[in-house]
């Protein structure tokens, strides 16, 4: 007999959204669930962002959310959900001066809050806590912030394996807990989804583990719509190797471009002019075209010995790498990395989901009572986003999703759902203690994430994506019959099961999402349709009938032109 | 700069019922990589079912792959690997669960299992 939980808000993933969302629910005076299928506040990607939070503060220097908003839209090639990116610019300010309240510590310069100049921004809009350290402190506060809630309670090690509807809405989920390996039962009559986004689906990628795309495979099963899945973020210039541990991977970029960091093949040559984009001393090689030389060249067998380039500032004296490199000098040389001798091998990495979960300004999905928040929503950064945004995102769209639950949640009765969470747990029954031949699903997410970094990763073909949907296909034949392990106490092989079944519905929805796309844009690359086509300037949106994808258009969502003007 | 060099890896195994168990796997490594790089190889390759606590991975965020490391505490994912054997347990003062996983949530994040 499973364990029956009930509550007024669920939460389901405990990073920086989650995190905010229950705070925000609980300031609204309803009882929390909040959970993690690792532990409360340190999985996620905001405890591991090192850089920067824009919001429109203008303590550098004059600004406004119209500018921000501005910067948002131009940076998402035309498929920016505009009301959801208003929301974003407009709220920013006001959660990045309450984190400034409860003592986040951003950086100063004199007496304001100092403000970097992040690519593509119209001025210096970014905040950032020293050193290196937005992300680790971001969620030391928010961690705080609920702990002193009593209306909160935080249940870690417990991982959702399906959404539970009751008369049509959200009432709440079934889990498995890892360490007893008992499933769980939990009532709820609102539920938010903040479990981030899917980049460790990829191969390489900037990712914590539990990045893979649960919260879509959840949304989906349970009914909800999905927008803009073919837009994957990667980051040109991830750290590759050597080893390198405690660092952000996209550490790279504002050095590169501050100090002229040389990018080289193989044979130490330099290589980006070969498409089209020469470094000519420079280094200005926008990001896409970096992406796509490194791809290419490593493509043509030219690559470092890792399958990446060579970044290198060996050129660069001693002093000035000591300058631009502050305190970040001595780390490098703890992990062995003496810039002035040797180059490191960088490569693109997954860093971002754009896609997601389709909400409206309420940040309610097309299921009642089900909402998301941070990296889960799709569509306020259209087809690619601006640096900067997603820790916004997070504390935005966390605080706005957790009031919006709790508003539904104030009223009306907490929905019996024993029985309709009998087949889920019927499901936890049926996949656990297989044992016997065939691919665990532990490698198999390792299969997964080698063939979508080679066919759905940062450039496409119609050839490489239908060879990804055939390889998802063999996976998802095989996954009935996979082992799961004969423990009950922390199996986290089964833990792996579920996780690959999410990824393989996910999977599938990107491949197709990226197929039928027939052009360039953003995030998107196809090198057998390269450029924008403006016939395109619309969403995708996604829901699962029976086992089938179904993919339609959406408006891409805009505001009257006046909401922008000053 | 890349050389490769073999580690062998004698990990505490099972639950907290029974006599110590050790297992050994071999792992082939390069300059930097880490013990966390070589379990979760192991999870992949050898052996999925052993248990060990990690999310983050690469940024030591998280501090879940907290252990015994050749007999002192440690976080597996900044330990690097060495020639030779590695000796890994569990944590001796925290309830072992199974493997290298010992109870290290607060006790206020933790579900009641009755």
């Amino acid at each position: 007999m499973a364990q029956y939980l009930e509550t007024d808000v669920l939460i389901i993933g405990a990073g920086g959204a989650g995190m905010y969302a229950a705070i925000a629910a609980a300031e609204a005076g309803v009882r929390v669930l909040l959970l993690d299928k690792s532990l409360i506040g340190r999985s996620g990607a905001t405890v591991m962002a090192q850089m920067t939070v824009a919001a429109a503060i203008g303590e550098e220097e004059p600004d406004d959310w119209r500018f921000h908003l501005k910067d948002t839209i131009a940076a998402g090639r035309g498929l920016v959900n505009e009301p959801l990116a208003r929301i974003l610019c407009e709220t920013g300010p006001e959660r990045i001066w309450q984190m400034e309240a409860w003592g986040v510590g951003w950086a100063r310069k004199g007496n304001h809050i100092a403000q970097a100049h992040a690519p593509g921004h119209d001025r210096k809009r970014c905040v950032y806590v020293d050193f290196l350290n937005t992300g680790p402190a971001s969620s030391r506060i928010l961690r705080n912030q609920v702990r002193r809630r009593d209306t909160i309670r935080r249940i870690s090690d417990l991982i959702v394996t399906d959404l539970v509807l009751q008369d049509g809405r959200a009432g709440g989920a079934v889990a498995l807990h890892l360490e007893s390996g008992q499933p769980v039962t939990i009532a709820a009559r609102a539920t938010v989804i903040a479990t981030g986004g899917l980049t460790s689906m990829y191969d390489r990628n900037s990712a914590s583990a539990n990045m893979g795309g649960d919260g879509f495979a959840l949304g989906l099963r349970a009914g909800a719509e999905l927008i803009d899945m073919e837009f994957v973020q990667f980051f040109p210039i991830g750290h590759l190797a050597p080893r390198l541990i405690g660092m952000d991977p996209i550490m790279w970029d504002p050095f590169r471009y501050k100090l002229g960091g040389r990018l080289l093949n193989g044979n130490r040559q330099e290589f980006t002019h070969n498409y089209g984009a020469p470094e000519d001393g420079r280094y200005v090689v926008t990001r896409d075209a970096a992406t796509y030389a490194i791809v290419r060249e490593v493509a043509a067998g030219r690559g470092s010995p890792h399958g990446g380039a060579w970044l290198s500032f060996e050129h660069i004296a001693d002093e000035d790498l000591r300058a631009a490199f502050g305190p970040v000098i001595d780390r490098l040389a703890d992990a062995g990395i003496d810039l002035t001798k040797r180059a490191i091998e960088v490569y693109p990495i997954a860093h971002y989901h754009m896609g997601g979960l389709r909400v409206d300004d309420r940040l309610a999905t097309t299921v009642a009572n089900l909402f998301a928040a941070g990296e889960a929503v799709g569509g306020a950064n259209g087809a690619n986003r601006l640096s900067g945004n997603a820790i916004t995102e997070a504390f935005v769209f966390g605080e706005l999703a957790g009031r919006s639950a709790a508003a539904i949640a104030d009223s009306g009765a907490t929905p019996d759902i024993r029985e309709a969470a009998g087949p889920y747990l019927a499901e936890i029954e049926g996949a656990r203690g297989r044992t016997g031949p065939g691919p665990s699903p532990t490698a198999a997410i390792a299969t997964l994430r080698t063939l979508l970094q080679q066919d759905v990763g940062p450039f496409r073909t119609a050839a490489g994506l239908t060879r990804a949907m055939d390889g998802i296909a063999e996976l998802a034949a095989l996954l009935p019959e996979m082992p799961t392990g004969a423990s009950a106490a922390f199996n986290q092989q089964l833990a792996d099961w579920f996780g690959l079944r999410n990824m393989l519905l996910v999977a599938k929805s990107i491949a197709t999402a990226a197929l039928a796309r027939t052009e360039s844009r953003g995030a998107h690359q196809r090198e057998d349709f390269p450029g924008l086509d403006e016939a395109w300037t619309h969403n995708q949106v996604i829901r699962l009938a029976g086992d089938e994808i179904q993919l339609s258009r959406g408006d891409v969502r805009r505001l009257a032109p006046k909401a922008l003007a000053l | 700069m890349s050389e490769q060099r073999s580690t062998n890896l004698k990990i505490r195994r099972g639950g907290p019922e029974g006599p110590a168990q050790y297992e050994h796997f071999n792992f082939a490594f390069e300059d930097g990589q880490s013990v966390l790089d070589a379990l979760r190889w192991i999870r992949g390759n050898r052996d999925a079912s052993l248990a060990v606590r990690y999310s983050c991975i690469n940024a030591n965020a998280c501090k879940e792959c907290v252990m015994r490391i050749d007999g002192r505490t440690g976080y597996a994912c900044t330990t690097p690997l060495r020639p030779g054997e590695m000796l890994l347990e569990p944590l001796p003062n925290k309830r072992l669960i199974r493997d290298l996983v010992t109870d290290t949530l607060p006790p206020d994040e933790r579900l009641i299992v009755p």
